[in-house]
């Protein structure tokens, strides 16, 4: 850990924070109707927009209307995405001619933009026409944000009613979030990551002349695309040589600011956040990286604001911060400690970032690669600046184990604060079991159903997680996807299967999970586990919005304390370790082990090179050429 | 049930209107005015007209004579700008540490008098397979090299990529680094 890495942390951390405040501030006074500025502004639009789409402001949905709307809405969007996906060819926007996605690939992709997960076993530049990936994928990055923050308000409304049976108005909060929150910040960052050189244009891919050919081998294929034999019996390869560079363009920077800040993430390009087109410079990186986290943290205090009490979400957000703050220096530490087996100079200096910087840009370097890494996975945004897969084992255990805490470090927009507030439930339930009273939180009584709700919360994303991933490896079609051996071919599937389970839609990208087998098995995954937490979180805010409100007493046990803090933090990382221990010691423990071993008993990287000495020799060297 | 699909429906068709094209649209408006440029590929035209490559995207070099870059992974041929990708190779893949192992001895072969340890950028693949960007370090180690195969002072050079290092952004951001690409077009220009 150097200075400078510790210093771009910190950064980090002080600008998050600092904009908790007025950002959560503003979205509390949104979702309560309270003049923010642009919600008087746009009123008489916002009108309108209720008036011609029939939408009775006026209905107070109970909770069942509530999840029913919220799943007519996200079907709607899901089969318009796959719609697109398969007439593209036929429709405008569509320079490089790309042809229609096949179904299974298509039908796998709505249902991970639909859920917010944005898992993409497609290369985005290659495969989405710029019409799909307007209309389709950024509309839902959008919508499926807004959905998660609608079923978080509703929740938090459950809170402060009293004997209601209504827990608010699913489009009303749904619109509100899209128009007032997730849209303005969304044409803000744009046009800063416009002018740090995010692409956006609608132009085709330019062709550019290189400075020096390339010439690359490749399979010869005859008139009716078949290959060619030579007289051994071997595919033939002929040699061509290219002056060409095609570079892919597209309306990026607009799709890229709301896939950060929507915790959607997934990119315009194939690399997502590691292309220089989608994130060109270190600032642009701050931008992005700050703005997935920006509205999960914000939300906390505005679920203060709104059940009448700040304190109780800085509580919340403390103990997501400490867990990540922690988990931060350990997947730095071990990505700038670098890879044992490699014979090579990783030394941090002033001129170089050193470390394992296979899978990472140069101008990131380690400290951005894994600070990215681990808040990517801890908000359940998915998009990436470096390629997880070529992590070292515990850089790479970070971001599989915060998806698998289940996504409430911050976690998704919305979905992200209401999965933490079911542990803070758990949490009450605990320590009321201990001191023998009816546990209660934010003075609603936690009875039998809002524990049996919370109990399917917190077990659906497991057993989606181990059970497909135990169901894939069992299978031939599953096994065959994998790119790396051993151990690390194992934590390439539980971490394809962690991330669909728990809707984030990172990757360790060597799996080649475009085939029928993952694009199905993994597209209802993600159905399953969005949706069957949005219902019971519904449940439990119907259950909560009918119930009286109790006064303080002797009995309570204080949600706004740091004693409080600790208790979530324990609960959380009791479940999540309890459950996946066991896993992820069959991958990246064990790699890590296999990793210390193979580079103790050969220190030249297992390799018997001649200038074995030159690693040894490596810290003296380097100072030597310092001017 | 009518109830529920009329304002889904409507509310998909207007938000898909607002957020999936009024909005790139607009953003897009707004990139071509003010920064026409960078929105269209901050693309590198020399005295032709000609568009030589992007300041943002690597491009692979192999002459002794230019400073070459990251290696790339991307397929079919390394720096593919239509298709993006990584190597995806694990730590302990042995495929890995073959593949780096050829990369240093290429390199090691290139710069016979050169006995400094290979900086890692150089022989590990970027990301994007399209990094444009080497350490300073993985430039110092190929200086050597190059000033000979161009007859060059290994003092201009230094002078030359001195003027090329980007610094960190705000003195803040990121890592120092340099643009193999333009080094290697000013290179071109200087010994022309």
């Amino acid at each position: 850990m150097t200075t400078q890495n510790f210093l771009q942390i910190v950064l980090y951390l002080v600008v998050l924070l600092a904009l908790v405040k007025p950002l959560g501030t503003y979205m509390a006074r949104i979702y309560q109707d309270e003049p923010a500025g642009l919600n008087r502004w746009l009123a008489g639009f916002e009108k309108l927009l209720y008036r011609w789409c029939s939408v009775d402001v006026k209905q107070d949905m109970r909770w069942t209307q509530y999840a029913l709307a919220v799943l007519v809405f996200n079907l709607l969007g899901l089969l318009v995405v796959y719609a697109l996906q398969r007439c593209q060819a036929v429709l405008p926007l569509n320079p490089q001619n790309l042809p229609a996605i096949n179904p299974d690939s298509a039908f796998n992709t709505a249902v991970s933009f639909a859920t917010n997960t944005n898992w993409q076993g497609y290369s985005g530049e290659t495969t989405m026409s710029y019409f799909t990936q307007m209309l389709g994928l950024s509309v839902q990055n959008f919508l499926s944000a807004a959905t998660g923050m609608a079923v978080l308000v509703a929740l938090t409304r459950s809170f402060i009613r009293r004997n209601s049976n209504g827990i608010g108005n699913f489009w009303v909060d749904m619109t509100r979030s899209t128009l007032y929150i997730l849209l303005p910040l969304s044409l803000l960052l744009a046009v800063l990551l416009v002018g740090q050189g995010v692409v956006q244009t609608t132009n085709p891919y330019q062709n550019v002349t290189l400075i020096e050919a390339v010439s690359y081998d490749q399979p010869k294929l005859d008139a009716n695309g078949q290959a060619v034999m030579d007289v051994t019996g071997k595919p033939a390869t002929e040699t061509i040589e290219t002056k060409q560079q095609t570079l892919a363009l597209g309306p990026a920077a607009a799709q890229i600011a709301i896939k950060q800040l929507g915790t959607n993430g997934g990119g315009f390009f194939n690399v997502n956040s590691a292309h220089p087109f989608e994130n060109p410079t270190p600032l642009s990186n701050f931008l992005e990286m700050l703005a997935i986290l920006l509205i999960p943290a914000s939300l906390c205090y505005s679920f203060g604001v709104m059940v009448g009490d700040t304190r109780q979400g800085w509580v919340i957000l403390a103990a997501m911060t400490l867990i990540f703050t922690a988990l931060v220096f350990v997947a730095v530490s071990a990505e700038q400690s670098g890879n044992p087996l490699l014979k090579v100079d990783q030394i941090a200096s002033e001129s170089q970032a050193g470390g394992n910087m296979e899978g990472k840009e140069t101008r990131f370097g380690i400290v951005n690669s894994a600070l990215w890494a681990v808040a990517t996975t801890a908000a359940s945004n998915g998009s990436v600046n470096a390629m997880h897969d070529s992590f070292t084992p515990i850089g790479g255990l970070v971001p599989m184990f915060l998806m698998q805490l289940g996504e409430v470090i911050y976690g998704g927009v919305g979905s992200g604060l209401y999965g933490m507030i079911v542990f803070a439930i758990v949490a009450v339930f605990l320590a009321g079991l201990m001191i023998g009273r009816t546990p209660e939180y934010l003075g609603k009584k936690i009875e039998a159903f809002e524990m049996k709700m919370a109990a399917i919360i917190i077990l659906v994303p497991p057993l989606m997680v181990l059970g497909g991933t135990a169901l894939a490896l069992m299978l031939e079609v599953g096994k065959v996807g994998v790119l790396n051996n051993g151990a690390h071919g194992f934590s390439e599937v539980l971490y394809a299967f962690s991330s669909a389970g728990n809707n984030n839609g990172s990757a360790f990208a060597g799996l080649s999970a475009n085939t029928p087998f993952y694009n199905f098995l993994l597209g209802l995954i993600m159905l399953f586990s969005r949706y069957w937490l949005m219902i019971p979180v519904l449940a439990i805010a119907g259950s909560l919005a009918s119930k009286k409100i109790v006064p303080v007493g002797l009995g309570t046990l204080p949600t706004h304390t740091p004693l409080f803090t600790v208790l979530l933090m324990i609960t959380v990382l009791m479940v999540g370790a309890l459950t996946f221990v066991p896993a992820l010691a069959l991958g990246p423990i064990i790699e890590h082990i296999q990793i210390s071993q193979q580079s103790q008993v050969l220190p030249c990287g297992g390799q018997a090179l001649p200038d074995c000495q030159a690693k040894s020799d490596l810290h003296t060297i380097h100072t030597q050429v310092q001017p | 049930m009518l109830n529920y699909f009329k304002p889904a429906v409507l509310l998909l068709l207007l938000l898909t209107l607002l957020t999936g094209i009024i909005y790139p649209l607009v953003v897009t408006a707004f990139a071509q005015l003010f920064y026409a440029d960078k929105a269209n590929g901050s693309l590198i035209v020399d005295i032709k007209g000609q568009a030589v490559g992007s300041t943002l995207i690597g491009q692979s070099f192999t002459q002794a004579k230019y400073f070459w870059g990251r290696a790339s992974a991307t397929s079919p041929y390394p720096y593919n700008a239509s298709a993006s990708s990584g190597s995806n190779l694990g730590p302990t893949n042995p495929d890995l540490i073959t593949t780096v192992n050829t990369r240093v001895k290429t390199l090691q072969v290139a710069e016979s008098s050169n006995k400094i340890a290979v900086p890692v950028d150089l022989v590990t693949a970027s990301g994007s397979g399209l990094d444009p960007h080497i350490s300073l370090a993985a430039v110092d180690y190929q200086i050597k090299r190059v000033a000979k195969a161009r007859n060059m002072d290994e003092n201009k050079l230094h002078e030359l990529v001195n003027a090329h290092t980007e610094t960190r952004q705000w003195f803040v951001f990121g890592e120092p680094r340099i643009n193999v690409l333009q080094l290697n077009l000013a290179l071109d220009q200087a010994t022309r």
